[in-house]
């Protein structure tokens, strides 16, 4: 039986592997998919790890984790640094890393803060940031480079570059007349912390010096760089600080004090929370994403279901013979119904040889050129349910030329018809 | 004496969708180790007959007995696993399956059936020189030398092979519908005296079909359609 069933089908071959291929690429989408989804929220989430609570200026939640985090968006206010100071000494807080954006160079965030910043900041399942060449900013124009700043500019340390105002691509406010020195580069993170500048919290406002409308200094008015060190540079604000706690029971309390702060009207937030609002604002595409595969699965195995059905009337021969020699009805619909089955198992095998592979290759790009970092990794429970649905589905649509099979071979006796 | 092979009475068929009737047998008798000839026109219901006796179709009424056993009270398998126990079929054309090789298509019948496995031999081995040896003796032996795939054969040659997948695991009848129809005349005697003498060897009953009388003088036995169907046209 089995014999047979494997010649028939060899016989028949070039259509059985464009099933196979047209069912293993629908796999391919619905979990390759599935998979790119979770590498997203774990790369997401890996770029706050160890964070306990986010603080900005009174806004949207969200809006300030995407900007202190992701480097997405602006701020809209910024908070003082008596503020930081009064909770940064609280004593339920064990560090504070002060972030100060709003500057940027061809295109890169450039990122103000503290020595606490090295020595806190985490990401991942905790890692440290390190250094592959230099080390941290000690000076006023000293910055330290992203791995992917250093690639893409072409950075080396020592190299001595401009930093402008504002966020956009081109600025044209350059503070050219203050350069900054490249003292350390990062190590690849797979964050957006590959993707900034970090300069001290003193050289953000050496920047800014005599820019306090915003507006660039009349011509011979600005200061020069030696001038700038004798001033007092100490920060008067900042965009929004990290917090890391003794322990994570006082996150909410600290939280609402934060968020009823009578001095400056502040927010304060969980980065794990903040996300999850994230990811159901993305949930309606995802579901889209999801379902339009859904459709390219059904495709292939209705393309199956045609294949097994045109393929009837040019095997209704071979079922009189085997009707002659004994094969009842149930046994040719069985034939072809295993025939669904075995296609449809085959093309999921392929189908995620075929992810797999892909995985394997995409991983470093994704993670160099967009900062996603995907975890390879067996098919998970979920995966496992849609791969069982998509087999239920092969069977369903074997069935239909099944009966008909059976229905045929129950009333064509024995006449042989071509 | 023995068991008749065949014992039709008043049986009745009508196609499902034609709704008139096709075949009314008030009696029909076959003597095992007989070889008959069924003649007719074409369109008599020769073949539909054969579906009967296979057990493929089921008659309306009446009674229809293949080796003493009424077809009607067995189950759908057991007329499936009773088809391939006693009897063998050729039929006009296109008997092979293009996928198996020549002795696998021979052997097909015995992977249905325990009985006719263990009459052709009782291991694999002896199955495979069964089937040889009925090829060699329908003058097959050179294409079996050959490996040749089953479509390589000529019309005559695939006919034999078909007649040595009827004969093997000796069934007790042996239905051949029209397998001479695509031949021409010499192969045509050729082929019938293979099968004839085949028959004798392995005592089957044989039951020829055609519309070709011109073979009815080969046959002690002539059966003619229309003298045992009574339904008026
Ligand atoms: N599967 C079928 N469904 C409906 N009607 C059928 C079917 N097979 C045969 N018939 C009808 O039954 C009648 C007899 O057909 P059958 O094949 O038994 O004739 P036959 O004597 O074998 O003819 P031939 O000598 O041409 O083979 C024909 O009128 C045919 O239309
Ligand atoms: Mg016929």
């Amino acid at each position: 039986m089995l014999n047979l069933f494997i010649r028939s089908l060899w016989n028949r071959r070039s259509t059985a592997v464009l099933t196979i291929f047209s069912i293993s690429i629908s796999v391919t989408l619905l979990i390759g998919v599935e998979n790119i989804r979770k590498g997203v929220r774990t790369s997401f989430s890996s770029a706050v790890s160890g964070t306990d609570i986010i603080v900005g200026a009174r806004g949207g939640s969200l809006q300030l984790l995407l900007y202190s985090i992701f480097r997405i968006g602006n701020a809209t206010n910024n908070l003082s640094w008596e503020s930081y100071n009064e909770f940064h000494n609280d004593k339920r807080v064990k560090w504070t890393i002060p972030i100060s954006l709003g500057d940027s160079h061809r295109g890169f965030r450039v990122l103000g803060t503290n020595q606490e910043y090295f020595k806190h900041f985490r990401y991942g399942s905790k890692n440290k940031l390190e250094f592959s060449r230099g080390q941290s900013f000690s000076k006023v124009f000293d910055v330290v480079i992203g791995s992917e700043v250093a690639i893409k500019l072409n950075y080396r340390l020592n190299e001595k570059i401009i930093i402008a105002h504002g966020t956009g691509r081109k600025s044209f406010l350059k503070h050219d007349d203050r350069p900054f020195k490249v003292v350390g580069i990062l190590k690849p993170t797979g964050t957006p912390v590959d993707q900034s500048l970090h300069v001290s919290l003193e050289g953000i406002t050496a920047m800014h010096i005599d820019w306090e409308s915003g507006a660039p200094p009349m011509e011979g008015e600005s200061l020069s760089s030696a001038d700038i060190l004798k001033l007092d540079l100490k920060p008067e604000e900042i965009t929004s600080f990290l917090i890391g706690l003794k322990s994570k029971i006082h996150a909410f309390s600290l939280q609402r004090q934060i968020n009823s702060f009578k001095e400056e009207p502040l927010s304060a937030i969980m980065p794990g929370v903040a996300l999850q609002e994230l990811w159901n604002l993305l949930r309606t595409a995802e579901v889209g994403l999801r379902i339009i595969t859904w459709f390219v699965l059904f495709a292939g195995l209705l393309g199956m279901m045609t294949s097994l059905l045109s393929g009837l009337n040019e095997r209704r021969r071979e079922m009189a013979i085997l009707r002659s020699v004994g094969a009842g009805p149930g046994t040719i619909s069985f034939l072809l119904i295993f025939e669904a089955i075995f296609l449809t198992l085959v093309g999921i095998l392929f189908g995620l040889l075929f992810l797999y592979i892909t995985l394997f290759v995409s991983q470093p790009l994704l993670e160099a050129y967009f900062g996603l970092f995907i975890p390879i990794q067996p098919p998970s429970v979920k995966d496992l349910i849609i791969l069982g649905v998509i087999i239920l589905n092969g069977m369903l649509m074997g069935l239909i030329p099944a009966l008909r099979a059976y229905r045929q071979s129950l009333s064509d006796g024995m006449t042989i018809r071509l | 004496m023995a068991e008749a092979i065949l014992d039709l009475k008043n049986v009745c068929f009508s196609w499902k969708n034609s709704g008139r009737e096709l075949l009314n047998l008030p009696e029909l008798l076959v003597e095992q180790h007989e070889h008959v000839f069924l003649r007719g026109p074409s369109g008599s219901g020769k073949s539909t007959l054969l579906a009967l006796v296979g057990g493929i179709l089921v008659s309306d009424s009446g009674t229809l007995k293949v080796l003493g056993k009424e077809i009607k009270n067995l189950s759908s398998s057991s007329r499936d696993s009773f088809r391939v126990d006693h009897i063998g079929f050729i039929f006009q054309l296109f008997n092979l399956l293009p996928y198996l090789s020549i002795e696998e298509n021979v052997m097909l019948p015995l992977s249905f059936s325990k009985s006719r496995a263990e009459r052709a031999g009782k291991t694999k081995l002896e199955q495979i020189n069964e089937a040889h040896r009925l090829l060699i003796a329908l003058e097959l032996e050179e294409p079996l030398a050959e490996k040749s795939t089953v479509v390589e054969l000529s019309v005559g040659q695939q006919q034999r092979v078909a007649a040595a997948r009827a004969l093997i695991g000796n069934p007790e009848l042996v239905i051949a519908d029209e397998p001479t129809s695509a031949l021409d005349s010499d192969l045509r005697h050729s082929f019938l005296e293979l099968l004839f003498s085949e028959c004798k060897k392995s005592g089957s009953t044989l039951l020829f079909v055609s519309h070709d009388s011109s073979l009815s003088e080969l046959f002690k036995k002539v059966i003619s359609m229309n003298e045992i169907n009574i339904v008026n046209k």
